[in-house]
């Protein structure tokens, strides 16, 4: 099965995976796949959400039994030896390790503590610190993972906490390293230098699943891909010749139209803030003395690693927070107080960070979801009472428009995908016309099918007049959809500037701080 | 051998105690359902059975009594929300504090009771109803607190799944931070559903003191304010189980008195402890069935809208 079959890889296979099939009731999750991954090889494994990555890796980690098939790893000899299913000890004896998207690191603890936690046996009554040490720093110069091992992880950024986390595989000598989502968090900066690690931690021969959404990474890092679609194996391929296109189009199974995004026709100021300041000056997740125009028919992207002062800007726009300082208006009128149902009347629509935290309420149905913003309105509510089987039968409508996937209105939330959730949101957001639409990481987790379909409702909305407030990690997300980007670090926004003049690394740059703020 | 008469008696006696626990627990339920765990039910019973008899006593009205009883209990849990919700103390503390804040008031109040009796509430005759063997007591000849109980069971039901506040109550009591976000008064709807519960225990209070045993004791509530909070626990939050398990408890207490009078060769003690471990062991069997529905998400957790 594998591509190169006729001119034989001559790098020993260190991981093969033949035929695996796991099956949860009628849903067939993983459909008779094959995986062979050779030592030094850096492979991507592209899926939409539910297209069984995730299962995949499961039973390659041991928390599911596969129903059939096999999984075969080389032993320190460069034999291959079944590794026994529903193991995940076995799994790690085997050199397997992962770096989870959300990281298993122990906040109170170092990176030294955290790297060697687990290695050794809970009565021994010291860390073996020498030997421990003097092997990270041999890890540190091979990779070119630089990081200080003895302060709190919680004092780390994000890329340094990931840094510790490939460590702490690289630590317990694994051969195969499986990387989900890793650049998620990162800035291009970061990214680029986690690339650089990646590749030579192959060169040493080491094994790399590299999973992620972004394509152009899958295609400059990774040198075969794996495609996964509806819990089978569509492709597996040399990513040499692929382009993003393809590589999309086999994922979501079509063709993806190109984003039509048609030329801006700027109206009046909707948002402006004129020297204003949210979040308590200590906190770091605040903005200081911020300049912004949104006007209705346009998009304006704020780029910025998270925790920089996007969620005091989101928190003002959504009326969870009062500015401190400046003057914040929305159509001129003062926004002063912190007052959400007050900016849902003024015509703010939330499209929240965290669907699952503040943007929907899992236990209720679709339906109630839906409704739950505007449930003092004559066509929710009489008396008091709801108008039950009208929400209903508006909720089935926005269902078949939105194209969410779910059993009905009377499903729990909670049951439908990220994407599906995200597709309610965005009915209850855009269905009422509002006049500022904040869209806050709108499509993070999402796949590309719903990311699109996010993408074409935004423009939408910004054709019919709307201003719309992107805040968004991923930079491919901003310059395909913002006609003025401004960049957030340390509670300082630069200026908008027209996306057409900036490029991704003058953006990269300033997310790291160069030239936002007090130095600018 | 129970003849028809026994029986109807038997009956009748279940339905007087399960009614306490079903007020006290559908109130404890709404404040639950919003959010709030209140441990104060055991202290806003007994002040409103206090409250309630000193009213009733003093006044010669046991429909005055009662509001005393259901003001009494409100304010007590007013106590409750200012600390839980407005200031975001620990739920579970500040409930116990209610509790013993109630138990000693009540003492205060009732001092000058102890020894009194009032004549209970009259209970409905309907001719020819009440009549009827076995069940004509137990349905047709009870007193207005029961009959109240039953409105309430069906007016809570009804309120949670199909009005407006219902809604929003129980989107607070699932996700605070979104119920905020999305413009709901979360602090205000939780303090109107703690209110509620504080009502509902002050008016179970008076079915206490003025109709099931209507005279003055200090520990009258006998713990009756626990057993309602574990109700709402093992109903799942679930209004209509509520009434399952407040009966059932009823049904074991009631039998097990009647067990120890036929003077079975089994410990009283044991007996006694009877209607406890009914109720938890079929309430365990019917939550270990039940699909889904667990405890409310924000269950217990203080809400201070940030920023």
């Amino acid at each position: 099965m594998h591509p190169d079959s006729r001119h034989p890889d001559p790098r020993p296979l260190v991981l093969s995976l033949t035929g695996i099939t796991k099956r949860f009731g009628s849903l067939v999750a993983n459909d008779a796949i094959d995986l062979d991954v050779r030592a030094g090889e850096i492979v991507a494994l592209l899926g939409e959400n539910g297209a069984g990555k995730t299962t995949l890796m499961s039973i390659l980690f041991g928390h599911y039994i596969a129903d059939e098939g096999s999984v075969s790893i080389a032993d320190a000899d460069g034999k291959l030896a079944p590794l026994p299913g529903g193991s995940a000890q076995a799994a790690l004896a085997a050199g397997i390790g992962m770096v989870h998207q959300h990281f298993a690191l122990a906040e109170n603890l170092t990176g030294f503590e955290n790297i060697v936690l687990g290695t050794q046996s809970l009565w021994s009554l010291k860390l073996r610190g020498r030997g421990a040490r003097a092997k990270i720093s041999r890890l540190m110069a091979e990779s070119g993972l630089a990081v200080d091992l003895d302060v709190p992880v919680a004092r780390l950024s994000v890329g340094e906490q990931q840094r510790i986390e490939i460590l702490k595989a690289l630590y317990r000598d694994v051969r195969v390293l499986i990387l989900d989502e890793p650049t998620a968090v990162l800035t291009p900066q970061e990214a680029d230098s986690l690339a650089a690690t990646v590749r030579a931690l192959a060169g040493k021969g080491l094994a790399v699943i590299f999973i992620s959404h972004k394509l152009h990474e899958v295609l400059a890092l990774c040198e075969r891909v794996v495609v996964l679609r509806g819990g089978a194996k569509v492709a597996d391929r040399p990513t040499a010749g692929a382009d993003r296109a393809t590589l999309a189009e086999l994922m979501v199974g079509r063709a993806i139209p190109p984003r039509e995004r048609p030329p801006s026709i700027p109206g009046a100021p909707v948002l402006s803030l004129k020297s204003v300041s949210v979040g308590a000056p200590s906190a770091r997740d605040r903005l200081e003395d911020a300049d912004l125009e949104v006007c209705g028919g346009e998009i304006v992207g704020i780029a910025g690693v998270s925790g920089n002062g996007q969620g005091a800007l989101a928190a003002l726009v959504a009326g969870l927070a009062a500015p401190r300082a400046g003057e914040a208006l929305l159509d001129g009128a003062r926004l002063a107080a912190a007052d959400p149902a007050g900016r849902v009347a003024a015509g703010v629509g939330r499209i929240p960070e965290d669907r699952h935290r503040d943007g929907t309420i899992g236990a209720l149905t679709v339906a109630e979801n839906f409704v739950l913003e505007t449930i003092a309105a004559p066509e929710n509510q009489r008396a008091g009472l709801l108008r039950r089987a009208a929400i209903r039968a508006r909720a089935a409508e926005a269902i078949k428009a939105y194209d969410v996937r779910c059993p009905g209105p009377e499903a729990a939330i909670r049951a439908l995908s990220g994407g599906n959730m995200q597709k309610v949101v965005l009915a209850r957001v855009l269905e009422r016309a509002p006049r500022l639409v904040l869209a806050h990481q709108p499509t993070r987790g999402l796949d590309i099918g719903a990311t699109t379909d996010v993408h074409r409702r935004l423009i939408a909305a910004r054709g019919r007049g709307a201003a719309v407030l992107l805040i968004s990690e991923d930079l491919d997300e901003l310059f395909a959809l913002s006609d003025r980007i401004a960049v957030v670090h340390a509670g300082h926004l630069s200026p908008a500037l027209p996306a057409e003049g900036l490029d991704v690394r003058t953006v990269g740059l300033m997310m790291a701080g160069h030239g936002v703020g007090e130095a600018a | 051998m129970l003849d028809a008469a026994i029986l109807g008696a038997v009956f009748a006696s279940i339905v007087a105690a399960a009614t306490t626990l079903l007020i006290a627990s559908l109130g404890e339920l709404v404040a639950e359902r919003a959010g709030t765990l209140n441990l104060g039910v055991e202290g806003m019973m007994i002040v409103g059975a206090a409250v309630g008899y000193a009213t009733a006593y003093g006044s010669g009205s046991l429909l005055l009594g009662t509001l005393a009883a259901v003001l009494a209990g409100v304010l007590l849990s007013l106590v409750f929300a200012g600390l839980a919700i407005w200031l975001a103390t620990n739920q579970v503390a500040s409930g116990l504090a209610t509790t013993i804040l109630g138990l000693g008031v009540a003492g205060l109040i009732g001092s000058n009771f102890v020894g009194t009796r009032l004549d209970g509430a009259p209970e409905l005759v309907i001719p020819g109803l009440t009549d009827l063997p076995i069940i004509g007591e137990a349905v047709f000849g009870q007193n207005a607190y029961v009959y109240a109980s039953l409105v309430l069971l069906a007016a809570v039901t009804y309120t949670l799944a199909r009005t407006r506040i219902g809604l929003v109550l129980r989107a607070v009591g699932e996700n605070h931070a979104a119920a905020h976000a999305l413009g709901h008064p979360v602090r205000g709807i939780r303090t109107l559903a703690v209110m509620f519960g504080g009502a509902c225990a002050g008016l179970a209070g008076a079915h206490l003191s003025l109709a099931y045993t209507p005279f003055w004791a200090s520990d009258m509530t006998a713990g009756r304010g626990w057993i309602a909070l574990a109700l709402v626990v093992f109903s799942a939050w679930r209004p209509l189980w509520l009434l399952g398990g407040a009966y059932l408890f009823g049904a074991v207490s009631i039998l097990q008195l009647h067990a120890q009078g036929f003077g079975l060769g089994i410990p009283s003690q044991l007996l006694s402890s009877l209607p406890y471990l009914a109720t938890i062991a079929a309430l365990v069997v019917i939550s270990a069935l039940k699909h889904g529905q667990g405890a409310p998400a924000s269950l217990g957790v203080p809400f201070v809208p940030d920023r």
